[in-house]
């Protein structure tokens, strides 16, 4: 009797399908140093680019004189904003961003001139060159200067979309939502906390920098060979730079080590491509590790205000908050951020009167955008503290106090949007809960002697245990997947089906940026699961094929893996109509619907074969490009924050376990276990890597990285000396518990995974070191110097 | 016109290369020294490779030291190991912990385990950065350096060594060959406060030496001042506590009492500043912790009679 067959169960007959833990195939190159990344991109007679940027936060160019530089031996061009040949400006969302300084510089290392030369060093000394004769400008550096009366406006003459609802030029974007009536809610509160908090400015610190290659064509056209996470979001912008028509501008993806965001605005790709078409030579660019720091778009620095409202009884009854989100002298995707900000203001609670107010302010601080959690993770840093703190004035268990308001499927969301997929918040939270806690005093050694690789100081001997305390902190964070707010938020995929050498092979093309998240293993294991052939050929990521949107925001799992399914299954009802026309007449069977491809054949649910691909296809190919959407959101309303908004949550809950050297205030984590929803594990070892990159990513926020900058805008450590993130040291055990409760509204029912543990793992390893000091740390990083008072 | 056009009256500048001396031998080495003083010496270069790479220097001179094979060897002389100026951290932590325990300690705390393999001391000398991991064992060990040119050998104790900010000593023409550090005739610890739990630059460093054969105590600290310094006064002070005490022979446990006064003339002794990487305030404060620990921990192993062979 034939029953009914689901796509799990198509694994079986296919190796290599959806739910497997297949191997990644840059995985070994990357880790013996052989994957050829962007910056190892070479071509016969190139030049090297070069980029001068501005030494000031603000400041008016007066005058600039490039004329030594031309004149240095090997220079063959140098541009500034007077010789840009079409659009100035370019920008993700708001086309504020000038491709050179057009006369004046807003921030500290503002690009301003560009120089290609035939080695590297001469381009760099002949930017050196270059005398650009500056007038210091007062700087905008807080709310308090943006806003002051007559501070310096960043951007005068803003006609962008939010210029009309912002309560000041310096303010991006101000998103409210509001829900019941939180006057009346306080009325009612038993115990009510309020408390302040700041998130420090983090870099996405990828490994690999900026870097691409910029050939021009006989056609007039420019082929750029990039490392980017969305090629025809680059493309949209670079055109009009150049003043050239889309299609002749060309893409390819190169090597990209590691992105985080940070590779979501440009960086020097209009930059290589005007210097190529000038020149009529292959220039190639790429930044180096100091460059970088200033290369690319930073996390939003954050300060919070968060009010709570709880009953005796441990319910949340409102709460009110306000976020102000520090976005620099550009917009970059700061709109969005202030979205994901206010309508997540409150994380994965149920809570009937809310009053949040986020926003992101224009300063001549470093332009901030991108980073893997995007505007979610400030807040949750905050609501979770707040949580821990009601929970203590309330005499509750933290635990407890999160498990009775967490939200659950069905539940409503501030902005009215309600969560109609699994939301296991308490479960999660009972699960890292559970796991046995790591024994105490971890450093104590048989021999003897500590080993003081376990102990906080590690490898710097400062402790053999002296003045350690342990503490254990709880978070549980929430986090949109997709691009929200009535994005149109698809991708495409193009894929074909033949035989070669007797054996059908899928080729599968999409512009997905593999960025190593492992994307083109799980598009592999997609058409092996649905066109069951073993052999995959994934064609490498470029503009001959439609956008497949952003490497960003969890979402390239679920919507370009969604393209590659529904194009998968495009030409699997193409193979088997090629089929009924061979074959037909001779078996009943082809006229029934439900026909499958396995193991490099036609069968029937039951499965009975009816014919090898082979067969079927004989020399023909079977193509098929198409675009696939998730279902549409909505704007969230400009007064109120009420819409449809998010396409999909995403939830992770950590418990971390610390020793604190309390006397110096250095703080080993001992584990961060996690428990993650993921609906469906595609590739399970690749999930519980991502959830293990962005634990220790949250790790890092908590308690070493941020980049400082000074009062007047200058960025005081752009380097891996000063700018800190963890070492294999640093990195405690990470248990991963997954979960997979399928969201039927998803490919597959899973769930995007990149982002969740980025946020709680932040609060919850600042929540024990709490527990061991008894300090408030309402900021993070938090440093030797909280925990010291010094 | 931005472009330059290929008019031949253009000036053609001429390009300043670098010269890269190879030194066959430490003869040669110190002629070319002599002949060029403004030459840089490199042998690992996890220092001056950075330098050169980030364009912040940019000398008309690298000297190589990489083929001098006698940079590379240790030496027991008497009841001193004469360590050569390349011999690497690896090779310290690894043959070196019995006889130089605070050094070894220290080498284990500088970078990762590829400048381990590179770096060594005579680099950390040359460049006098106040926050060298080895220079705070190596005031306390009471080390010399060896200094050479085609004028002779001079030997340079280490805390004259130390001149001003990344400036130290040598004559222009002078080369470290050596350090020549007693085997260690006590105890001997080094602790390092970083932001994180490896591959840090000192935020603040403490060294501490007992020497029970003459019965006095040193200390070095790092990053909390212009340069590596002793703290004199709580070395003093210490020495004359465990004298006067009769600790030496009794070998009891030190009064807290004392042990906080040697953390406070410790911490007193720095005269640090407010960076990015930690505040004055605290590296005065970790300063004393670690004089405090260090203390505590040099003494138990003193009267444990280990005397300076456990160094963790």
């Amino acid at each position: 009797m034939a029953t009914a067959r689901t796509p799990a169960d198509l694994t079986a007959g296919t190796r290599g399908g959806i739910g497997e833990s297949v191997l990644r195939p840059d995985g070994t190159l990357k880790v013996t140093g052989e994957f050829a990344y962007a910056s190892d991109l070479w071509h016969e007679d190139m030049l090297w680019g070069f980029t001068l940027r501005s030494p000031h936060a603000h400041a008016r160019i007066l005058s600039a004189d490039v004329s030594a530089a031309l004149a240095t031996p090997g220079v063959y061009a140098v541009l500034t904003h007077d010789d840009l040949p079409a659009a100035t400006r370019y920008g993700l969302e708001i086309q504020d961003t000038p491709v050179l300084a057009d006369g004046v510089v807003r921030y500290h290392g503002e690009p301003v001139a560009l120089v290609a030369a035939d080695h590297p060093e001469t381009a760099r000394r002949a930017a050196a060159r270059i005398r650009i004769a500056y007038e210091e400008l007062p700087v905008v550096h807080d709310e308090e200067s943006a806003t002051a009366p007559g501070a310096p406006l960043l951007h005068p003459a803003r006609d962008d979309s939010h210029a009309a609802h912002v309560p000041h030029p310096n303010v991006v974007h101000r998103q409210p939502v509001v829900r019941g009536d939180v006057a009346a809610a306080r009325a009612r509160a038993a115990a009510v906390v309020t408390g302040d908090y700041e998130v420090g400015m983090q870099d996405q610190a990828f490994l690999g920098p900026e870097s691409g290659l910029a050939v021009p064509a006989e056609d007039g056209g420019v082929d750029l060979y990039i490392a980017t996470q969305w090629l025809h979001a680059d493309l949209r912008q670079i055109a009009p730079v150049l003043g050239l028509p889309e299609d002749k501008v060309r893409m390819t993806l190169s090597g990209v080590g590691g992105a985080f965001g940070g590779r979501e605005d440009l960086s020097m790709q209009a930059h290589a491509c005007l210097l190529a078409l000038r020149t009529g030579k292959p220039v190639k660019m790429v930044y180096n590790r100091f460059e970088s720091f200033f290369g690319h778009v930073h996390r939003h620095p954050a300060r919070l205000h968060y009010e709570h409202g709880a009953s005796s009884d441990g319910r949340l009854l409102y709460v009110k908050a306000r976020i102000l989100l520090d976005g620099g002298a550009y917009a970059s995707s700061s709109p969005a951020v202030v979205g994901n900000a206010a309508s997540l203001a409150v994380g994965p609670y149920v809570v009937d009167h809310v009053d949040v107010e986020a926003l992101a302010l224009y300063t001549n601080n470093p332009p901030c955008g991108a980073m893997r959690g995007f505007g979610a993770v400030q807040a949750c840093f905050a609501y979770e503290a707040q949580m821990d703190r009601l929970a203590d004035r309330l005499g509750l268990d933290p635990v407890e106090f999160r498990q009775r308001n967490a939200m659950a499927q069905g539940a409503v969301m501030p902005t009215g949007q309600v969560v109609d997929a699994p939301a296991p918040v308490a479960e999660l939270l009972r699960r890292v809960k559970a796991r046995p806690l790591p024994p105490e005093r971890p450093w104590e050694t048989a021999g003897g002697g500590p080993d003081i690789r376990a102990l906080p100081g590690g490898l710097s001997n400062t402790t053999h245990g002296e003045g350690v305390v342990r503490g254990v902190g709880y978070a549980v964070g929430i986090k949109n997947v997709g691009f929200s707010e009535g994005f149109d938020d698809y991708s495409t995929a193009r894929v074909r089906l033949e035989v070669t050498a007797g054996q059908p092979v899928a080729t599968v093309h999409t512009a997905m940026a593999e960025v190593g998240q492992g994307g083109v293993t799980v598009h592999a294991q997609i058409a092996r699961t649905e066109l069951g052939v073993t052999r995959v050929v994934l064609q490498p990521a470029d503009t001959r094929v439609g956008s497949a949107g952003s490497t960003s925001a969890s979402r390239q799992t679920y919507v370009t893996g969604g393209a590659v399914r529904h194009a998968c299954r495009a030409v699997r009802e193409k193979v088997l109509a090629l089929g009924r026309a061979r074959f037909g007449a001779y078996h009943p069977a082809w006229a029934h619907a439900g026909l499958l491809l396995e193991g490099g054949k036609v069968t029937t649910d039951a499965g009975e074969v009816l014919a090898g691909l082979a067969e079927v296809l004989e020399d023909e190919a079977v193509d098929v490009e198409c675009e696939w959407r998730h279902r549409p959101t909505e704007p969230f309303d400009l007064r109120t924050g009420r819409g449809n908004g998010h396409v999909q949550y995403s939830f992770a809950a950590h418990r971390a376990v610390v020793d604190v050297d309390t006397e110096l205030g250095l703080v080993k984590v001992v584990e961060l276990a996690c428990a993650q929803d993921v609906g469906k594990a595609m590739n399970p070892l690749a999930v519980t890597g991502q959830i293990q990159g962005g634990t220790t990513q949250g790790l890092g926020l908590a308690v070493m990285e941020e980049i400082v900058v000074s009062a007047d805008g200058l960025v005081r450590n752009p380097s891996f000396t000063d700018y800190l993130i963890p070492t294999i040291l640093d990195t405690p055990a990470i248990p991963v518990d997954i979960l997979e409760l399928a969201d039927e509204h998803a490919p597959y029912g899973l769930r995007g995974a990149g982002e969740a543990p980025t946020l709680s793992a932040t609060p919850a390893v600042v929540a024990a070191i709490r527990a061991a000091t008894g300090l408030p740390l309402g900021r993070v990083p938090v440093r030797p110097e909280h925990l010291t008072g010094t | 016109m931005r472009t330059p056009s290929d008019d031949p009256v253009r000036p053609i500048e001429k390009r300043t290369p670098m010269e890269f001396l190879r030194p066959g031998s430490w003869e040669e080495a110190l002629a070319a020294k002599a002949e060029h003083p403004a030459a840089v010496p490199i042998a690992g270069g996890t220092d001056v490779m950075v330098e050169i790479n980030f364009d912040q220097r940019r000398p008309e001179h690298l000297l190589d030291l990489n083929r001098i094979g006698d940079l590379y060897e240790w030496e027991t002389e008497g009841d001193e190991i004469r360590l050569g100026a390349s011999v690497p951290y690896t090779r310290i932590m690894e043959e070196l912990r019995a006889e130089l325990p605070g050094l070894a300690l220290a080498a284990h705390t500088v970078g990762s385990p590829q400048i381990r393999n590179r770096g060594g001391v005579g680099g950390n000398l040359g460049a006098a950065s106040p926050a060298g991991d080895s220079h705070p064992p190596l005031l306390a060990a009471g080390a010399q350096v060896e200094a050479a040119s085609v004028r002779g050998t001079r030997l340079i104790p280490a805390e004259e060594f130390y001149t001003g900010v990344k400036r130290n000593a040598l004559a222009p023409d002078e080369l470290i060959r050596a350090v020549r550090i007693a085997r260690a005739d006590g105890p001997q610890q080094f602790s390092k406060v970083g932001t994180r739990n490896a591959m840090v630059i000192a935020v603040c460093a403490f060294s501490l030496a007992l020497h029970p054969r003459t019965r006095t105590v040193r200390t070095g600290i790092g990053s909390a001042a212009p340069t590596p310094v002793r703290a004199r006064a709580a070395e003093d002070f210490l020495t004359a506590a465990l004298d006067e005490g009769g600790c030496w022979e009794s070998g009891r446990p030190l009064p807290p009492s004392a042990a906080r006064q040697f953390a406070e003339l410790a911490a007193g002794a720095c005269n640090p500043i407010d960076d990015v990487r930690g505040s004055a305030r605290y590296r005065r404060h970790a300063v004393a912790v670690m004089a405090r620990r260090t203390l505590g921990w040099t003494w138990d192993a003193y009267r444990g009679g280990e005397r300076g062979e456990r160094c963790a």
